[in-house]
């Protein structure tokens, strides 16, 4: 019995995500035929151009790589109850020390060298979003502008490291970049013909690592608590202002994490442009309910939208800036059909009990039960 | 100087007959009111007799299934707060509606702006600093709200009722948050709008405001008027007992308790609130083994801070907390739960339980570090399915199954839900702050015979309710909390419901051979 | 030294505090009412795009003008719509805004025009003074309206009650839902404006991401500004200064380090929002809803 309730738990969630995705499908199919294109021509060429061949697939699973990391990142802060909108600068930040490290070109076995690199990322992007947590947990500070403001720091320390450091650290100011890493700092390329490196795999273990600590162990109960119910985590010993702080390191760290998956894969050095990958991953948190393995999924189909989209406009002629248009009705049909329940549920109480209302509006405690 | 009002005034507020039911519950149940013009009526009643919902129903925040309402002599229907404000009538709430960046007169004309687009704000402040004036509330219209304290905050209140040309002023427990200088002006400031002609509704259950201030005094029971007294011709006695009934219910059966070594000593606790008030008052107390302590009292006391205290949820500023002897002032809940303190919460919703979790997941609040549930850091889910499936038998909690999310149970369950998990690491001390509230029969029988078994394995017990049927059922030994002190305590058998309503109420009792303990 | 500080630094500080006015004006109307916007950025943009079009269809910038407004109340709609009508999370409708103005203005500009990422050039609205749009003094003016609006108005009073606390606003009897609705239209017919200078006041055309960030900054002054519209003058305009000094600075080629010039916004607003600086202190009920649902 209870084995049923949880698999119909589990059929309402990939329902939702699943309708939210089709319909932002069909208005973008509107867009689509606003530009007097056919959908249907457009969307083939889509998948046609994402999964047609090898490099194709190759393609589309290298662009998927920053959606899990970014995913990821959004979910861990999301879980702790906190809003990781900067997971751009963390990003930033992750593949700016990456490249740094890996342009120095230190005498490492590769073994050591990535290992060393990767932490390095993690460490720079978890201090990034750990600023943010402990700014809320000391002075209260919104994490939603806090966060911005990091990513607007993030951007101007990855410009000053590469125009104005030349002196003492590997940058090249005229290309503004990071010198090319060491080989030894690479991440292998895991199919040949395409540019699929090994950070999807690092993605992948990230993935399974994030499902462990959320949903095996202490800590991950610590924080899920903390984000469902302050007064409960109270109750139980937890502290708030720690819990997040390290939630947000975390989720900072999977940020750096990426960044250093793009720096060290797929470019082989940092330059002075963010990939825009952050506000996007918070389509894919949603998306995949912030749960690992539903951001997997959902990274897939934002790579899928993104390698396919080139594909779309050569052959379809429809811009490739549709993606971002499909991620923003993603969110907007998300919140729409979590806002249809509770609007349910609201009318439900609403028609059966009206007392809550009453008491809210003379300002007794909501919640409290009736009165005999 | 106290006028009275002649005794033969036309009726202000008549209420007759007024019934209002919410799912499960019948809040009002018949209930008569009458409210001469110009008088202070005190309305008298235990938390949860009716008072607010009827106050809330003149109010039209809700309508009455039946009864009649009339205002002046003339029958009123009113849909929302604004008919009532027309009508005459204005509400200073409890928790006050007041913006606290906004200065007394932005207050105070909210809504009531007048006609004009542009705000008149030096001619508003003159009005409002007038009426302050006229009524002796003494507020400057200047200030910020932030700024005032509490006791200023609802002469803002009232003052925004005056401003409303209201004539029939209601107060619901304006003295309880309070200090006692506090409470002295607001009684001036009542008479003074006694005399100059404006009729006041005065919701206490403090049976010492009743007598220091109301002319007539209304007392509710269970959501019936039980009577109507001129507080001139009755006494204390006589309201204590109308308040909280006469002695008619038996008791649970049980065996005398068998007290052992104290488990959990309480010493000279002081804690400040909000507003500098003493919220906890050099309060001591001790429980010992084998024996249920009911603390007794008015919601608003003391009784949320003392248990948080207690369970390290807040500090206190001064005094002491001894857990089988070992001191545990402002230690954390882990540490506490460590030296076998367990505590059932008051509020379900946002303490005792994460609502979104499952009961497995709800197993593990504030057990996730012990053993067996965690060894190193991960969490046995599995052995905590089993754990909470073989607990939900156990205590009788009627779910689908251990992955419900707890937030799709009744309330009973969720209480059942919440003692087992207190149970489960066998405690040495529980606290138990309104375990029944909002349960029905069967469930709160299964409550309270729990409290009896642990009591009985040797365990001390530390039960708080505002409900005095549950102490008198429960407890072995009776403490009156009020205004954050211990002023009395009593075996049980030793003191009647009326003299507990008394000591509850603020009123001392002198009885030969019982001194009251401070 | 002398020259550095010369009348061409005002104006660009003038030039690049306009923009933020505007939208930093829309934003403090609507975090003033209570709800959050951190779509500012895609009000912008969008407001910045449809004052092209208009222009480009309608020949005359006025014309582009009013429909930027027009398009900014409607993206507002949206907002509003989500966050207050379906009570969806503030934060995520405003990310979705961005999103979709990111995207829909660069997708358009290529369907109508075939450019990749930019607009042909249109008629601009005219300058009062060589280099100061007419635009300029209408920002500037805009701050002491909504100054006078707030504090001396029925409606102005109103809507900061709903933004300090919907719920006593609500029992006298303030349709707090309607007011709010009100309030993010306006908001976003105002980050439109602040869009509309940019391509049609001191450029000429859109180009791809043309706000770069604004909508940001100017959430940032705001905050920085204690929600107030004086305060937050002052934080738009030391925020434009400190761009405009660093312009100024290659300009003259001065070779000063002028990095931290540009990130002093961000820092200055962590620090603000860190407690250091003053009791930095939001509308009370912002992101709180009424009673009703």
């Amino acid at each position: 019995m209870s084995d049923s309730l949880r698999s119909r738990g589990l059929t309402m969630t990939v329902l939702t995500s699943v309708a939210a995705v089709a319909v932002a499908l069909l208005v973008g199919a509107i867009f689509i035929l606003l530009s007097q294109q056919n959908p249907v021509t457009a969307y083939k060429a889509l998948l046609e151009g994402a999964f047609g061949s090898r490099r194709a697939i190759g393609e589309t699973l290298a662009a998927s790589t920053p959606y899990i990391f970014g995913g990821l990142a959004f979910a861990v802060a999301y879980r702790a109850g906190l809003f990781n909108i900067g997971i751009e600068g963390q990003m930033v930040m992750g593949g700016l020390a990456a490249g740094v490290f890996a342009a120095w070109n230190l005498d490492l076995p590769r073994v050591l060298y990535i290992p060393c690199a990767l932490l390095v990322a993690a460490v720079a992007g978890g201090i990034w979003g750990a600023i943010a947590g402990a700014l809320k947990a000391v002075s209260g500070a919104h994490e939603v502008i806090t966060t911005i403001m990091l990513n607007y720091l993030a951007f101007q320390v990855l410009s000053y490291t590469l125009l104005r450091t030349e002196g003492w650290l590997p940058v090249n100011p005229q290309l503004q970049a990071t010198k090319p890493s060491s080989p030894d700092a690479r991440l292998p390329n895991i199919l040949s013909g395409t540019r699929l490196h090994a950070g999807l795999l690092l993605g992948l273990l990230m993935a399974l690592l994030v499902w462990y600590l959320l949903f095996r162990t202490t800590f991950g109960y610590r924080l899920r608590t903390v984000g469902l119910s302050k007064g409960a985590a109270a109750y139980a010993g937890m502290r708030w202002g720690a819990t997040i702080t390290i939630a947000m390191f975390i989720s900072g760290a999977l940020g750096g994490l990426g960044g250093a998956s793009e720096t060290l894969g797929l470019l082989g050095q940092q330059y002075n442009a963010p990939q825009g990958y952050g506000f996007a991953s918070i389509a894919v948190g949603l998306v995949g309910r912030n749960n690992p393995f539903g951001v997997v999924l959902a990274a897939l189909l934002f790579g899928t939208l993104r390698s396919g989209s080139t594909a779309m406009q050569n052959q379809a002629g429809t811009s490739k800036e549709l993606v971002l248009v499909l991620q923003g009705l993603v969110i907007l049909a998300f919140a729409a059909l979590a806002a249809s329940g509770r609007v349910q549920s609201w009318w439900a109480k609403r028609r059966g009990q009206r007392f809550d209302e009453g008491t809210d509006t003379v300002g007794v405690e909501p919640g409290v039960a009736p009165e005999l | 100087m106290v006028v009275q009002p002649e005794p033969q005034a036309p009726l202000a507020v008549e209420m007759a007959g007024i019934v209002k039911r919410f799912p499960g519950v019948v809040a009002n149940d018949g209930i008569d009111l009458s409210v001469r013009r110009g008088e202070i009526h005190a309305l008298l009643g235990e938390n949860g007799a009716g008072k607010s919902t009827l106050m809330n129903i003149l109010m039209g925040l809700y309508p009455p299934d039946s009864g009649e309402i009339r205002i002046d002599g003339v029958p009123a229907r009113f849909h929302s707060p604004r008919d009532a404000v027309n009508a005459g009538l204005g509400m200073v709430h409890q928790h006050f509606m007041l913006i606290s960046r906004f200065t007394v007169t932005e207050n105070v004309i909210l809504g009531n702006e007048g006609a004009s687009f542009t705000l008149d704000r030096r001619a508003a402040e003159r009005t409002v600093g007038e009426t302050a004036e006229r009524y002796g509330l003494r507020v400057d219209p200047k200030a910020l709200i932030d700024e005032l304290p509490v006791g200023m905050q609802q002469r803002v209140e009232i003052l925004r009722v005056l401003y409303q040309q209201s004539r029939t002023l209601i107060l619901d427990e304006p003295t309880a948050l309070l200090t006692p200088q506090e409470v002295e002006d607001l009684y001036d400031i009542l008479l003074q709008l006694k005399e100059a002609g404006h009729t006041v509704i005065f919701i206490t259950h403090k049976l010492r405001e009743v007598a220091a201030i109301s002319d007539r005094v209304t007392v509710i029971r269970r959501g019936k008027t039980v009577g109507t007294r001129e507080t001139r011709e009755t006494t204390a006695e006589e309201l204590a007992e109308l308040m909280v009934g006469r002695d008619v219910r038996l008791h649970v059966d049980r065996p005398p308790s068998q007290p052992g070594d104290a488990v959990l000593q309480v010493f000279d606790l002081h804690l400040r609130g909000k507003g500098n008030r003493d919220v906890l008052d050099g309060l001591s107390l001790g429980v010992r083994r084998g024996e249920i302590v009911g603390v007794a009292g008015v919601e608003g006391n003391g009784q949320t801070e003392l248990v948080e205290c207690i369970a390290g949820l807040q500090k206190p500023d001064s005094g002491t907390i001894m857990i089988q002897g070992t001191e545990t002032t402002g230690w954390n809940p882990i540490e506490l739960r460590e030296v076998g303190l367990s505590y059932i919460p008051e509020d379900r919703h946002h303490r005792g339980l994460v609502l979104p979790f499952s009961l497995t997941e709800n197993m593990l609040l504030g057990n996730s570090t012990f053993a067996p549930f965690s060894s190193g850091g991960r969490i046995d889910y599995a052995r905590t399915r089993e754990i909470a499936a073989k607990e939900m038998a156990e205590f009788d909690v009627r779910a689908p199954g251990p992955e419900t999310p707890a937030g799709s149970l009744s309330g009973g369950n969720q209480q059942k839900f919440i003692i087992a998990r207190e149970l489960f690491r066998e405690p040495d001390v529980i606290l138990a702050i309104q375990p029944t509230r909002g349960l029905d029969v069967g469930a709160i029988e299964f409550v309270h015979g729990q409290l009896v078994e642990e009591r009985d394995k040797g365990r001390g017990v530390m039960l708080i309710s505002f409900d005095l049927d549950e102490i008198f059922d429960l407890a072995d030994r009776i403490l009156i909390i009020y205004q954050g002190r211990i002023v009395g305590d009593f075996p049980s058998g030793k003191i009647t419901r009326a003299e507990c309503g008394l000591l509850m109420g603020g009123k001392t009792i002198e009885q030969e051979g019982e001194p009251i303990r401070v | 030294m002398a020259d550095f500080f010369d009348i061409n630094l005002l104006k660009a500080i003038l030039r690049m505090a306009t923009p933020l006015i505007f939208a930093a004006m829309g934003g403090l109307i609507c975090e003033r009412s209570g709800v959050m916007n951190i779509g500012l950025e895609g009000m912008m943009l969008t407001g910045a795009f449809v004052a092209v079009l208009g222009t480009y269809y309608l020949h005359n910038p006025w014309w582009g003008l009013l429909c930027a407004l027009i398009s900014g109340a409607l993206v507002g709609l949206i907002h509003a719509f989500w966050s207050i009508g379906l009570r969806s999370d503030q934060i995520v409708t405003g990310t979705a805004i961005n999103l979709l103005a990111a995207g829909i203005t660069i997708f358009l500009c290529q369907r109508l025009w075939q450019q990749s990422g930019r607009s042909p050039q249109v008629e601009t609205l005219p300058n009062v003074t060589s280099g100061v749009n007419v635009l300029v003094p209408i920002a500037f003016l805009l701050v002491p309206v909504v100054w006078y609006f707030l504090r001396t108005t029925k409606p102005g009073l109103r809507l900061m009650a709903s933004g300090e606390s919907p719920q006593a606003a609500e029992s006298v009897g303030i349709a707090v839902d309607k007011l709010r609705y009100v309030a993010v239209m306006t908001s976003g017919m105002f980050a439109a404006a602040g869009g509309a200078y940019l391509s049609i006041g001191s450029l000429s055309l859109f180009t791809r991401d043309m706000t770069a960030g604004r909508g940001f900054i100017a959430l940032a002054a705001v905050i920085f500004g204690n929600w107030m519209p004086i305060g937050t003058l002052g934080a738009c305009l030391l925020f434009a200064g400190s761009q405009a000094l660093q312009v100024q600075a290659q300009i003259k080629g001065i070779g000063i380090s002028t990095d931290l010039l540009l990130a002093l916004p961000y820092l200055l607003t962590l620090i603000a929002l860190a407690g250091f600086v003053r009791n930095s202190r939001p509308p009370a009920g912002l992101g709180q809803h009424p009673t009703t649902h």
